[in-house]
């Protein structure tokens, strides 16, 4: 049901765009205006959402320790899982943020006969994860050479590796196909599984319908219904160089792309895409596991009633007394 | 032992499918066993908490203030400012279900709402719809849902089946510690007077008399002095233990169910049999009479507010620094929240061991050590003579304690000191130890007995870990540094595992240990004989 409602709205997206584009010619609205108001709000609400992350303190360090903790000198400490040092802090932010760490460790539990509870490693979550954002990333830095004039040879040599093996005319990306993939597997992840299923929301589809989306017009782009790279181009650097235009005849595919790709960047800020970002921030992960060593400072630390010595002397001093105990006032 | 009157096999038939309702459509359950009873209206008042009344979480009218809904909004909001984490992990989580089936509560019960991510959702859905310009606009398309009673009761259902040992958060790929979100959960609810007697009632104890149990000086003065009597009767050795004395060089901070509670006690003659063989300098004390800290498991303020006598004691008796004993939560405290919430403790020395001159340069600010490392650097340096043989009759595996292991990372100093106490130890499978630890699934003020069910269903993957090392190896300890775990695994071993008994380190430590002048030990501080000295 879900999942369903999201196609929908996906699709309603779609016709949008083909209405808009198709029908009333509405091209201004859609190559110009709309692109801008869709990444002014990216970036108002990427940095908004950011600032209040930064401005809400963090009163306790928290860190989630995944190894031995620096003590004594000949115990050999985890400098990566369980940090001392803010270089060895950066050390498990890079693993955590390019390798997806943590969710390498994913296991899967099984209740067997028994009862035998047994845990196996599971790392199709991880493998899917992985693919999706690497291939993402290098499409997203792909479509840089839309942007600029001439194209840096730093974004040719990316793209002759991802068209390596060289198949078809225009030579097929690696990355479009493991796109794709991905985004198909964690698809079918969600709904296979009933555990997921039951805990993914319509948002949740949402985001990967919406994915999906874009991949798939733009592979139908780029390879099935060919539209004007050249006038793409002059639209494209049109809108970054703040003289935009519409070159006739691009294409209504392009068009649904360009609507999809600015609704994402639309929704992304209000959205559980923020865990881009949000990751730098994660104080179980971001912070050092040395709190035994250095004071960490609570901004907002204020004094509390407590139960001094002297009340609870008050309190038991004669029963202090007959036990002998030493008391600070007879 | 159990109001449970299932037997294991059936309680292990766990059903794993979720419901055809949605999970906001479907109500808790408050099957007894369960839950755990409301918090006696006396606790309340002493310790100055809001709405103290007589209720039970199984009665239709909770008894809540009239702006019950303004005071939980306005809760969130005042925490949204306080804690990043809070707000982050309301924000980031994708629902990718990595940490669904690593919850022993999930794993022990197939409730879906067990799940990590959906326990979070409870809170963030209300978050949602309160807070987020997606949720105000788009209502229950982007899981925003209004807050209402329904969802009240559930909070309570839920944040109090969360032992807040942080499992999840290690498999988090965004590092979101559920911990966190209970601990916002039952704050919330804390203010509106909904709260359970196992956590407020040993926090009202710990406020008046020191420790948890309630036990007054004069009464802490006499279990010591069994402790001291029990260790003569084994050893022929009469310890000195000091109480509250000034000019000592360390104050000691055990938790409270070490001197009172069976299997603590054993651990408990270890810690007075190792201090009377090194000669340290130290002493007890009445007040600081628990390291253990319920606050932890009702809010932040409670935790600074039964904390404060740590340092203010050490200060009044004059030591040098602070040594802590084998608890778990307890060590949460003392290493994550202590020094931030009531140091710094300038007055007191960076610790030196007396006996080896090892500097912990790792406490350098907090000034308090963990026993298992103090000991772990007696025995490196030779310091001890230990006669490994005398835990013989013992062969032990160890279960790390959820909060030592992943909010501190002392892994490998228990596990160095039981390889050089005893001969017979093997380590339960990989993923059920260290920061992969299984909880004993009565954490976080849960370990009441009218939530028996609940206890055993999430300490089965623990027990079940335990179980395949007795089955493979004859494990008849299982050796932990908690003294939650000691209370609460042996039920648990006694349902699952009975052949197995639950101890601590310090008490293998005391068995192996040769004091100076003992009389010819046949048995160990349970009174067991020794291999070979059966007659």
């Amino acid at each position: 049901m879900s999942a369903l409602l999201s196609l929908i709205a996906v699709l309603i997206l779609i016709i949008l765009a083909t209405l808009g584009v198709g029908v009333l010619h509405l091209n201004g609205l859609f190559g110009i205006v709309i692109p801008y108001i869709a990444v002014t709000m990216f970036i108002i609400g990427f940095f908004y959402r950011i600032f209040k992350w930064a401005s809400a303190p963090v009163p306790f360090r928290i860190t989630t320790t995944c190894g031995q903790e620096k003590s004594l000198s000949w115990i050999k400490r985890n400098r990566l899982e369980s940090p001392f040092t803010n270089l060895e802090v950066v050390g498990r932010m890079v693993l955590e943020i390019f390798c997806f760490w943590s969710l390498f460790r994913n296991t899967k539990s099984e209740l067997k006969e028994g009862p035998k509870l047994v845990y196996g490693s599971n790392k199709y979550l991880w493998a899917g994860a992985l693919a999706f954002h690497y291939s993402f990333l290098v499409i997203f830095l792909r479509h840089y050479r839309f942007f600029v004039e001439p194209i840096p040879a730093l974004l040719n040599m990316m793209q002759s590796f991802d068209g390596f093996f060289q198949v078809g005319i225009p030579v097929l990306y690696i990355t479009d196909i493991v796109l794709i993939g991905a985004l198909g597997y964690l698809f079918f992840r969600r709904v296979l599984d009933p555990k997921l299923r039951y805990i993914s929301l319509p948002s949740d589809y949402f985001a990967l319908f919406l994915l999906l989306g874009i991949a798939i017009s733009g592979v139908l782009m780029r390879y099935f219904f060919k539209v004007d790279i050249i006038g793409v181009k002059e639209l494209a650097i049109g809108l970054v160089s703040f003289h935009p235009k519409t070159p006739a005849g691009i294409g209504l595919l392009f068009y649904i792309h360009l609507f999809l790709v600015c609704t994402l960047f639309a929704y992304f800020p209000f959205s559980k895409l923020m865990h881009m970002p949000g990751i730098f921030f994660s104080p179980t992960r971001n912070l050092a596991n040395n709190n035994r060593a250095v004071r960490h400072i609570n901004p907002w630390n204020y004094p509390v009633k407590v139960h001094t010595y002297e009340e609870w002397e008050d309190e038991f001093r004669e029963k202090m007394k007959a036990a002998g105990l030493p008391l600070e006032r007879e | 032992m159990s109001d449970s009157t299932m037997k294991p096999e059936e309680l292990a038939k766990i059903d794993y499918t979720p419901p055809k309702k949605g999970w906001m459509e479907t109500k808790p359950n408050f099957r007894k066993g369960t839950w755990c009873y409301s918090a006696a209206p006396k606790n309340l008042k002493y310790l100055g908490l809001p709405n103290p009344r007589d209720w039970q979480p199984s009665d239709k009218d909770w008894k809540l203030p009239e702006n019950w809904k303004e005071i939980i909004i306005e809760g969130i909001n005042d925490r949204l400012k306080k804690y990043r984490s809070f707000r982050l992990f309301m924000d980031i989580c994708v629902r990718c279900g990595a940490c669904a089936d690593k919850c022993h509560y999930f794993i022990g019960s197939g409730d879906p709402k067990n799940m990590p991510v959906l326990r979070a959702e409870l809170l963030r859905s209300v978050y949602r719809n309160y807070f987020t310009k997606a949720g105000k606009l788009l209502g229950k398309f982007a899981g925003a849902r209004e807050l209402t009673i329904d969802v009240l009761k559930e909070w309570f259902y839920y944040f109090y089946q969360c032992t807040e040992c942080r499992r999840c958060s290690v498999f988090c790929p965004y590092g979101i510690d559920t911990a966190e979100v209970t601990m916002i959960g039952r704050e919330l609810l804390n203010l509106i007077g909904v709260n359970i007697n196992w956590i407020l009632e040993p926090a009202a104890n710990c406020f008046r008399t020191g420790n948890h149990l309630g036990i007054e000086p004069h009464a802490f003065n006499d279990n010591i002095s069994f402790a001291i009597d029990d260790i003569e009767d084994s050893t022929g050795i009469r310890v000195e233990a000091p109480i509250n004395k000034k000019g000592a060089e360390i104050l000691v901070v055990p938790p409270s169910a070490d001197y009172f509670a069976d299997p603590h006690y054993y651990t408990f003659l270890g810690y007075l049999a190792l201090f009377h063989e090194i000669g340290l300098d130290y002493t007890w004390s009445a007040f600081a009479s628990e390291g253990g800290n319920f606050g932890l498991f009702q809010s932040r303020e409670m935790i600074k507010r039964l904390n404060a006598k740590i340092y203010a004691e050490a200060k009044r008796l004059g030591v040098k620094w602070i040594l802590g004993c084998e608890c778990g939560h307890m060590w949460r405290v003392m290493h994550q929240y202590m020094d931030t919430l009531n140091g710094p403790a300038d007055f007191l020395e960076v610790p030196v061991s007396p006996i080896t001159g090892t500097k912990f340069e790792h406490a350098a600010s907090t000034k308090m050590v963990h026993i298992c490392e103090f000991t772990a650097d007696l025995i490196k340096n030779n310091k001890l003579k230990l006669d490994r043989s005398r835990n013989d009759h013992w062969i032990t595996t160890f279960h790390d304690s959820c909060n030592p292991a992943r909010a501190m990372g002392l892994l490998e100093e228990p596990r160095y000191i039981i390889r050089n106490v005893c001969n017979n130890f093997h380590e339960m499978p990989d993923n059920t130890i260290r920061e992969q630890t299984f909880c004993c699934g009565s954490g976080a003020g849960l370990g009441t007995d009218e939530n028996m069910e609940m206890r055993l269903r999430g300490g089965l993957p623990r027990a079940n870990a335990v179980k395949y090392v007795h089955d493979k190896h004859g494990v008849n300890l299982l050796v932990c540094i908690c003294a939650i775990d000691k209370a609460t695994l042996t039920p648990l071993m006694e349902y699952w595992v009975p052949e197995v008994v639950v101890g601590g380190i310090h008490e293998l430590v005391a068995n192996a240990l040769i004091m100076k002048g003992e009389k010819d030990r046949t048995t160990d501080f349970r009174e067991q004989p020794f291999k070979g000295k059966e007659d």
